[in-house]
């Protein structure tokens, strides 16, 4: 392979992993703070992708793209709400099985509402601009992509680390029972987590569908697996972690389907799994937790 | 020659990140003994009972059982530069086990929290101890080749509960039974192991005096039936000084005193760190 | 006592229950031109209750997460499929790339086998297949946290999905084309559409049950209880999840198997993690944990899904009024709200963890009569209770 689309499958490879970045972020999250895999969040991922339909529909993009990101946002506060909340104090398996069962519903109901058939994804005209750099010719939002992830993974850890919901929420995810006696609203953070992973999630969307250009009911599935996936290979519960798993299996995806082995890429994400909870089951950048006996 | 002793800790310590919960704990424990370990909240004791059944692993030190390494350890990876205690690269080996094979062993234990399975019933906790020596494979087992193994373990479990007194609750749900009772069920079941060394973490917490006495003579009865030693941790002091032969003393996870009983409740320096603080 | 009574009764009721089964089985299967909907949807309960109590080994019973059947199932299907295709017809099924040649001999080398027999030795081996994947998948994940167990077999199932359409396999698995010309339960003349089925079933859930019953599957329940007091009473907690979820997916494949049977035709979209959803559904329904709970709720929820609420699919006008949100799609949002409410509210599903006996229904009306005996004295006592207080003051 020459030079050129060497580097052009580099860019491709680093704008997928920052779509993927932004996804993962929301389940490193979650788990961080329930220990929950949060199933549905590939369908809140899939669900954003329906939003910008409608919203590009009777807006500009300017307007489209906030609303987008507003409706994800209600979307995850209110599974949290009614889904996952109700259940604090049941048993783990019972939290599972109704994340599961959200996505199950977010999956029939979009069948049911929008037909199980593609359905054509907006063009955001910015972001389509083709750019040449040299002979790479490339379209604007390779390049955004992964530049808006860093930023905001910048942003988001800085307001983990110095601010006073970051506090809450770090100490909520060493100790849920004991923040709580602290006096720490418990609901709160987690209802904040749950909006800062939908929010993210939605703009993972709109990056990752503006290159694939169709939303099925199940397109959230296995990106949403992936992103897990590069959530645990960078250690649960680490935001940087959780973005350099993204790019690791963005980039990865990118070659493997570039050399002709598209069928086995998937398979290699899992491989990944595996082979991560071999050598490194804390990831990449995780500490090990000992629960207490 | 004296006996090889049951249990030995040599210079265990264990750290988590930079907190030294047990710190160079040595302590040596003879066959039909009984042990307590004794020292303020906090003090670690419970955390060495969880390096002792292989829960966590020492950062440090070595674990004898009956003369043969049970664990061993040195401190590694991020451990060498957090580390904290002391007798650093005295140790070498690196010796790790499961706590299934620990109890298979030979040494059982109770938890402080009771933790029983809670929705099985009386009868299910003391039989699902006895599977851990099970000879039968799963094939045998289900198509029930081994029908007299099986038999062996029921009617060991029914004698058992006899033996503590649970015979009559034996179809309720563990979680049904009152306190006292899901203690001494603790205790049923990790004798159903058969263990040689039992570790008992605080059996008596919540008990009334009258209890206390009875789990007293309880205690020394299994003692003495089954040949076991016994190494507890209590805070009642009456039991302690009932039946300990030998008591040590923890604070901030160092031993601050051992000895008999006597000697303890004179020793200035358990005074000012334990019942100091309690008092 | 009333109770004993009631044990000695209960596996003569039993045996009678089983007798009418069979009777009645025997007589639809000679009237099965007739009633095809009720044929159709025992066998498919059949077939899911199989599904159904094997994903409750791992979920409900040992406290794994296991999301892997549709992976094992289409693993079960495909091999049963690709042995039993009869071998004259094969070369039209795979008409556009043909048959890879390992797969024709290996068909040939069993050639000679009766047609039952032939079944059962392709559903062993998908299950064994399957099994081996099951344990391959399991020796890492199992050992670390069983969590991730549910992303690594949800990961598997889209992996076979997508392996078995690539155009790599299209020699061994017809690729995106799938494979029909399946031989399904019932023999030239129609007997044995249903006892077959049942009778497969039946085998396959008898062995579970006597898996959950024996030292092992008390093993199971303890680490699903408390692994941590499981581990220190001496279970090797990998070893007895490996168990578990490796007997799961050996059965699993089984319905597999069986499913291709009943549906003649399949290809890869048959597999799709709905499919694993289904049978989740099922299970939460039928009470984590229970036996029975997931065979009933198999039949129930297979007779509504197929049958009874088949019409919420199809728009429906009273008169010139057309029923709103009854159109294609609406039947499965119907499912997962039912899901969705089971989880939140009615959390231990039909049956919880317990197991149908004929002594608690026979004990029944004596306990209700005890109750209300019960809360009479209560009501006596609160009355005493404040005339004590009276007198008292
Ligand atoms: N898994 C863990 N991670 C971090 N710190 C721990 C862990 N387990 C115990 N500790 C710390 O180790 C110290 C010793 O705890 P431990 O439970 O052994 O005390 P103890 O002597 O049993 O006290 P008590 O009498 O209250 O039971 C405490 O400071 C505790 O917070
Ligand atoms: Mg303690």
């Amino acid at each position: 392979m020459s030079f050129s689309t060497f580097i052009q499958h580099c860019l491709t490879g680093i704008s997928l992993g920052g779509a993927y970045a932004l996804i993962s972020i929301g389940y490193t999250l979650v788990y961080g703070i329930l220990l929950l895999i949060n199933f549905a969040h590939a369908d809140i991922f899939m669900m954003a992708g329906y939003f910008m339909i409608f919203a590009m529909a009777s807006f500009p993009w300017q307007v489209a793209i906030p609303i987008v990101i507003l409706a994800t946002v209600v979307l995850g506060v209110v599974i949290e709400r009614v889904a996952y909340k109700p259940l604090r104090n049941a048993p783990r398996m019972s939290v599972m099985i109704s994340a599961i069962g959200v996505s199950y519903l977010l999956q029939n109901l979009a069948t049911y509402l929008f037909s199980a058939l593609p359905q054509g994804y907006p063009t955001i005209p910015p972001l389509k601009k083709v750019i040449q750099l040299g002979s790479v010719t490339t379209s604007l939002v390779t390049l955004i992509t992964p530049v808006l992830t860093i930023l905001l993974v910048i942003l988001l850890m800085l307001l983990v680390r110095h601010s006073k919901f970051g506090m809450a929420m770090r100490a909520v995810s060493k100790d849920f029972e004991t923040s709580q006696l602290m006096g720490i609203k418990i609901n709160r953070v987690v209802s904040y987590t749950f909006a800062i992973g939908s929010a993210l999630a939605a703009i993972g969307s709109i990056l990752y569908f503006t290159d694939r250009m169709s939303v099925t009911p199940f397109s959230g599935t296995m990106p949403g697996l992936k992103c897990f996936v590069a959530a645990v290979l960078g250690g649960i519960g680490s935001i940087p972690g959780a973005m350099i798993g993204g790019f690791i299996i963005g980039i990865t995806e990118t070659f493997l389907v570039a050399f002709g082995y598209s069928t086995y890429s998937d398979a290699v994400t899992f491989l990944f799994l595996i082979i991560i909870l071999i050598v490194r089951p804390t990831g990449l950048l995780g500490e090990e937790l000992t629960e207490k006996v | 020659m004296p006996d090889t002793p049951v249990l030995e800790l040599e210079h265990v310590t264990v750290q988590f990140g930079g907190v030294v919960a047990v710190d160079s704990l040595d302590l040596t424990i003879q066959p039909g003994e009984i042990v307590a370990l004794i020292g303020p909240n906090g003090a670690g004791k419970t955390t060495a009972f969880n390096a002792i059944t292989g829960v966590y692993k020492p950062t440090n030190g070595c674990i004898r059982f009956k003369g043969d390494i049970l664990e061993e350890d040195f401190p590694q990876g991020k451990m060498r530069k957090l580390y904290r205690g002391r007798d650093a690269g005295q140790y070498q080996k690196r010796v790790v086990r499961t706590p299934d094979e620990i109890c298979r062993l030979g040494i059982a234990r109770t938890f402080q929290n009771i933790r029983l399975f809670k929705q099985l019933t009386v009868f299910e906790n003391v039989l699902i101890a006895y599977h851990c020596h099970i000879q039968a494979n799963i094939f045998a087992s289900t198509f029930r080749l081994n029908h007299r193994e099986e038999r062996r373990m029921r009617d060991g479990a029914m004698a058992l509960l006899d033996l503590v007194g649970l015979a009559d609750s034996a179809q309720e749900k563990a979680d049904n039974l009152p306190y006292g009772k899901q203690r001494h069920l603790e205790i049923a079941r990790a004798l159903a192991t058969q263990p040689e060394l039992l570790l008992l973490d605080e059996p008596a917490a919540g008990m009334n005096p009258q209890e206390t006495d009875e789990l007293t003579s309880f205690i020394y009865d299994m003692k003495e039936r089954f040949k076991l030693t016994i190494f507890m941790i209590e805070h009642h002091m009456n039991l302690v000084m009932d039946i300990s032969d030998r008591i040590y003393v923890v604070d901030f996870g160092k031993r601050i005193a051992d000895g008999r009983p006597e000697e303890i409740q004179s020793n200035p320096a358990v005074i000012s760190a334990y019942l100091g603080v309690q008092a | 006592m009333p109770v004993n009574k009631h044990r000695k009764l209960s596996p003569v009721l039993s045996l009678a229950v089983i007798l009418l089964l069979l009777i009645f089985l025997i007589v639809l299967e000679q009237h099965q031109a007739s009633n095809r909907m009720v044929v159709a949807v025992l066998q498919k309960g059949a077939i899911l209750a199989v599904a159904a109590v094997a994903m409750n080994l791992p979920n409900g019973f040992t406290g794994i997460f296991s999301l892997g059947m549709a992976g094992f199932m289409s693993i079960g299907a495909y091999i049963t499929a690709i042995l039993t295709i009869p071998t004259d017809t094969i070369e039209s099924v795979y008409y556009i790339s043909g048959v890879a040649g390992w797969v024709m001999s290996i068909k040939r080398a069993l050639d000679g086998l009766p047609q039952p027999l032939l079944v059962l030795v392709a559903l062993l081996i998908g299950g064994l297949v399957a099994s081996l994947f099951a344990f391959l998948i399991g020796i890492p994940v199992l050992r670390f946290k069983s969590d991730y167990l549910a992303i690594a077999t949800l990961g598997f199932s889209e992996i076979i999905r997508a392996l078995v359409a690539s155009p790599q396999l299209d020699r061994v698995t017809n690729g995106s084309y799938g494979l029909k010309n399946i031989p399904g339960f019932a023999t030239a003349s129609g007997s044995g559409a249903l006892l077959i089925p049942f009778a497969i079933a039946a085998v396959c859930i008898f062995i579970m049950v006597l898996v959950i019953n024996s030292s092992y599957g008390r093993a199971f329940k303890a680490i699903r209880e408390d692994d941590i007091a499981a581990e220190a009473m001496g279970i090797n907690l990998l070893k007895h999840k490996e168990l578990s979820f490796v007997i799961s997916s050996f059965f699993t494949a089984i319905s597999g198997g069986m499913l291709a049977m009943y549906m003649r035709s399949i290809d890869s979209k048959t597999f799709q993690v709905s499919l694993t959803y289904d049978i989740l559904l099922i299970v939460v329904i039928g009470g984590m944990g229970s036996v029975t709970g997931s065979i009933i709720s198999a039949f129930l929820i297979t007779a509504s899904k197929e049958w009874w609420l088949r019409f919420f699919d199809q728009t429906l006008y009273i008169g010139n009024w057309q029923v709103p949100l009854l159109r294609t799609g609406f039947r499965m949002v119907v499912f997962s709200v039912l899901l969705m409410v089971v989880v939140l509210f009615y959390r231990r599903g039909l049956m919880g963890d317990r197991e149908f006996s004929w002594e608690d229904i026979l004990g029944l009306p004596r306990r209700w009569r005890r109750r209300r005996a019960v809360t009479a004295a209560a009501r006596a006592d609160a009355a005493e209770a404040k005339d004590g207080g009276k007198h008292d003051a």
